[in-house]
């Protein structure tokens, strides 16, 4: 055998553990996927008769045929509003705060360490937190504001941590560039920090989203109703000024309360209702993904360095 | 060429990383309208030394100064810890090793030194806009596409562009670190032949690790090595007849 095959056989044996190991990614990635696209099947079957203009348009109902989702998809949306109205403010200035203001001292370290925890903890958790202070002590109520602050907690730790993300990715050059030029530190975040980091601060506002939205542990315990057949008043009015906060004070329910109330009665027709709702909020869920990255694709593509 | 007159006057500067002692007792002058070069091996501190002079030290913590830089003509000690940095570099620019223009239109990273200063007047910016790119032999280049993203020229055009945002404020000093380590042979030549321009309008120190690039450009030169200022004098002195061993050594290429 000459040299250049036995360069041959070394390599041909080397690469069987390129195929060995691609046989054991795809078949990782596979399980993954095959289980998400089984539930959505499965779901879509049990649904997707039960999908129609009416659905969308109904309030809830004693009977499974007459029943619709309307107070479940406004009141997820309005409790979405609600959670980034609060969130992304307080979200993106404490990121920014982190990274750009902050020193670096055990204190910081300190922060860092709990917001990485806050993170973990448990959504019920969140839910008592809520009760206790939002609900009661601040007397805020069973209402959309109520949820929409419980779940901006919630995704906060998620807000900061992709702001941060973000802005370190920006290099170190454009900072000292902007300094350079006598720019305060201020004058470096509005003008560069903020817009530059936009793109990925979306991404994770929006996957935060995306997590609040299935939640149900922390709304449940806040007190959301189980069954509401009236929509709450409308932000828009027809006399001045127009605008009203009134449905911010609304008592409300949510598209997952809505599965949960529906999966929870004997009668099999609701059962289906319960799987139409659900392919509707995983469908609501792949959308916001969808715009995230959309968005951070479109944004991007503007930024370079 | 001697006969001029100081435009700063670095008095015995000493510079810490935390405990690392990176520039030591460092005096020399800097002239008006005139070109200084720092040059030396890496690590000598001839960046750290250039950083000075627009206190970018200070964006970092654990970072000490010693000695003074005086600028002239109001005799003001820069480093000194009354001095707001900011004050510092709204009098003295920077250009940077790579070029690093803000991901904005090539107008606006123009115009962001004077956005800085609250200038927002449409006219005085369009003026000192199509100055500075004028100054930084830019101008006719990029006149039509003022809007598109500075990313879109190239790395020597890019470079030019850092010069004329920084030439926009007017400084009184322009500092070069290394502009054309990240550069082709042909944009170095342009930005060499455009320091050489600049010097009739601001005084400039640049640090460079190429001294044909030292010997083209300026009229000083300051050879630097451990953090110590080994030689400073008139380039063609420096290059011809040094005073030191050491520098000699260095710019005949036996060391370094």
């Amino acid at each position: 055998m000459n040299r250049i095959d036995e360069i041959r056989v070394l390599i041909a044996r080397r690469k069987r553990w390129d195929t060995a190991f691609v046989v054991c990614g795809v078949i990782a990635l596979m399980i993954g996927i095959l289980t998400f696209v089984t539930l959505f099947v499965d779901m879509a079957i049990d649904g997707l008769p039960r999908l129609s203009w009416d659905f969308f348009t109904s309030f809830p109902s004693r009977r499974p045929e007459q029943a619709g989702i309307l107070s479940a998809w406004v009141g997820s949306t309005l409790v979405m509003v609600a959670t980034a109205f609060f969130a992304v403010p307080l979200g993106v200035a404490a990121g920014i705060y982190l990274e750009e203001y902050a020193a670096k001292n055990w204190v910081t370290d300190v922060i860092e360490i709990n917001i990485t925890n806050l993170a973990g903890v448990p959504s019920i958790i969140y839910g008592l937190l809520a009760l206790g202070l939002f609900v009661y002590t601040f007397g805020l109520g069973q209402s959309i504001l109520s949820a929409g602050l419980t779940l901006a907690l919630l995704i906060l730790p998620v807000v900061i941590v992709a702001t941060r993300e973000a802005i370190r990715s920006i290099p170190q050059g454009i900072r000292e560039g902007a300094y350079a030029l006598g720019a305060t530190q201020w004058q470096l975040c509005k003008d560069h920090i903020v817009p530059y980091s936009m793109p990925g601060i979306l991404t994770g506002v929006i996957i935060g989203m995306a997590r609040a939205i299935g939640e149900t542990a922390p709304i449940i315990t806040i007190g959301a109703l189980t069954f509401i057949a009236f929509l709450p008043p409308p932000p828009v009015q027809p006399e001045p000024p127009f605008i009203s906060f009134e449905w911010l004070f609304s008592p409300f329910t949510v598209m997952p309360i809505q599965m949960f109330n529906w999966t929870s009665r004997p009668e099999a027709a609701f059962h289906q209702n319960a799987a139409a709702a659900g392919f509707v909020l995983v469908l609501m869920t792949l959308a916001m993904n969808g715009l995230a990255i959309w968005l951070r694709y479109r944004l991007r593509k503007k930024i370079k360095w | 060429m001697v006969n001029t007159q100081a435009k700063a006057e670095v008095k015995s500067l000493s510079f810490y990383y935390g405990d690392f002692n990176a520039l030591k007792n460092i005096s020399m002058p800097v002239y008006d309208k005139r070109v200084t070069a720092l040059i030396g091996p890496s690590g000598c501190g001839k960046s750290t030394f250039l950083r000075s002079f627009n206190r970018m030290h200070d964006l970092y913590p654990g970072n000490r100064y010693e000695g003074e830089i005086r600028l002239y003509p109001d005799d003001v000690n820069v480093l000194a810890a009354g001095v707001d940095p900011i004050e510092v570099r709204m009098r003295i620019s920077m250009v940077f090793q790579k070029p690093n223009p803000f991901p904005k239109s090539i107008y606006e990273n123009v115009a962001y030194g004077l956005r800085v200063r609250g200038e927002s007047r449409r006219v005085t910016l369009n003026d000192k806009v199509e100055e500075a790119l004028r100054s930084a032999a830019l101008w006719e280049e990029v006149k039509d596409r003022l809007q598109e993203p500075a990313f879109n020229l190239s790395g020597g055009q890019q470079q030019r562009l850092c010069i004329a945002r920084a030439l926009a404020t007017d400084p009184e000093i322009l500092l070069f670190d290394e502009p054309t380590s990240a550069l082709d042979p042909i944009a170095t030549a342009s930005i060499e032949e455009l320091i050489h321009d600049l010097k009739t309008k601001v005084t400039i120190v640049i640090v460079t690790h190429n001294m044909q690039q030292a010997a083209r450009v300026s009229d000083y030169t300051a050879y630097m090595y451990l953090g110590e200022l080994i030689e400073y004098g008139v380039t063609d002195e420096i290059f011809i007849k040094p005073k030191k061993k050491q520098t000699e050594d260095y710019i005949t290429g036996r060391f370094g």
